[in-house]
């Protein structure tokens, strides 16, 4: 009887160790945060590139991470890219003038969507699009640039 | 004569087939005797001791030199690229992704599945499996489905363990031994590893690998040859057959998983 309560009791440690570690590799090592589960709104936006943005991309403002991409559509009359955006319902400030970029954190990082503020008083709301923005920076369009430009050069030369 | 060989040929292939066959038609009876087998409840926390608690030595040893391994000679790669920041994100990866199942489902077939083959085997040589038929009592809801349920209970736990005590030794080593800043390890972690696509799935597939090295472990003891040779062949087949099992295993699910991305 004795031995049984022991064997109880060491079945329920090792439960317990293993439901700890899942959770310290949900807490600590993983991305989980409040924002999943925190009441946001959600705006769009109009796009020529999105680059290599994605679902669940961040959003950011000044570098805070406010929202993420939720979705990503194709518009077949306009040819453009339409992105979903949830931000967090707290950042209720945001003027309805805002404008939206598609930056790369760091040289080679992923992409982000920059929000910058405008001087508008009215807010944004659930369901608003934003009007101005600024497409991703293709770096192969970039180079293409770069190298018509320079032979350009030489040739006037 | 050569007609002999190819013949023997042949016949290995098909006992190999009948095997097959019987595993799963033990799997079958398994199944269907789970719901009745959950009144044991006793028997089933005996056998989760017997699996899991058991190896619990093993995988927190192994998944603490692994992790530890792994900042190491994570660290010798990236370093060349001035990438050490990145350090965390590495052994957090691996080992939530494909070391931390699939290591420790090795790990457990070597240990847990190898025992409970030779219990197993042993009852059926001792003939204590047919004495239980005889008494009535049906030995797979007895004997065989506890044994499974706790297996496919423990491997998910296991393999937690494993990665938790994996990333606690690469943070070791990281910050302790080669001096990188452990507020970049850990935050640079935090944000590259997703909990739905990393986390998820690593359980999902220990789930995977739990079910079937119970299973190849269970059906050898049960269908071994009831002699002491037979014991033990049905020990080393375990082991065998569950490393390639959950190697084989592991590429499909990876293939699966984490190709979208």
């Amino acid at each position: 009887m004795r031995q049984q309560r022991n064997l109880e009791i060491a079945v329920g440690g090792f439960m317990a160790l293993g439901l700890a570690a899942l959770f310290i590799l949900a807490m600590r090592v993983s991305n989980l945060t409040v924002l999943g589960t925190e009441k946001g709104y959600e705006v769009t936006a109009r796009f020529q590139n999105i680059g290599g943005l994605k679902e669940r991309s961040p959003v950011s403002v000044a570098g805070v991470r406010v929202g993420r991409v939720t979705g990503v559509d194709f518009d077949g009359k306009t040819y453009e890219a339409i992105v979903r955006m949830r931000l967090a319902a707290r950042y209720d400030t945001l003027p309805k003038d805002t404008s939206a970029s598609i930056l790369t954190s760091g040289l080679l990082g992923e992409q982000y969507v920059g929000l910058d503020p405008g001087g508008d008083t009215t807010p944004l709301k659930n369901g608003d699009e934003i009007r101005l923005t600024q497409s991703a920076l293709v770096l192969e369009r970039f180079i293409g640039q770069f190298l018509y430009n320079k032979a350009q050069e030489t040739d006037k030369k | 004569m050569i007609g002999d060989w190819f013949a023997a040929r042949g016949r290995r292939v098909l006992e190999i087939l009948v095997r097959l066959g019987r595993a799963h038609i033990l799997l079958y009876y398994v199944l269907l005797a789970l719901p009745s087998s959950v009144r044991l409840f006793r028997e089933i926390v005996r056998q989760i001791h017997s699996v899991g608690v058991r190896s619990l030595v093993i995988i927190i040893v192994s998944g603490l030199f692994v992790g530890m391994v792994l900042s190491l000679q994570g660290y010798n790669t990236l370093v060349h690229f001035g990438a050490t920041q990145s350090l965390g994100v590495l052994v957090a990866l691996s080992l939530v992704r494909e070391l931390g199942p699939v290591v420790s489902a090795l790990l457990y077939g070597g240990r847990a599945g190898s025992a409970l083959a030779a219990e197993i085997g042993l009852m059926k040589a001792t003939e204590q499996l047919s004495g239980m038929e005889m008494m009535a009592v049906d030995p797979i809801e007895r004997v065989v489905a506890p044994r499974f349920v706790a297996g496919v209970l423990a491997m998910p736990l296991l393999a937690a363990i494993f990665s938790a005590v994996g990333v606690l030794g690469g943070y070791f080593v990281a910050v302790g031994l080669l001096g990188l800043d452990e507020g970049a390890f850990w935050s640079q972690m935090q944000g590259k590893v997703d909990f739905h696509e990393d986390i998820g799935n690593g359980i999902l597939k220990s789930v995977v690998f739990g079910f079937v090295s119970t299973w190849i472990a269970l059906f050898q003891g049960y269908d071994a040859v009831p002699t002491a040779e037979g014991v033990s062949l049905a020990t080393t087949r375990t082991v065998v057959h569950t490393a390639l099992a959950v190697l084989a295993l592991d590429f499909v699910l990876t293939a699966l998983m984490f190709n979208k991305v």
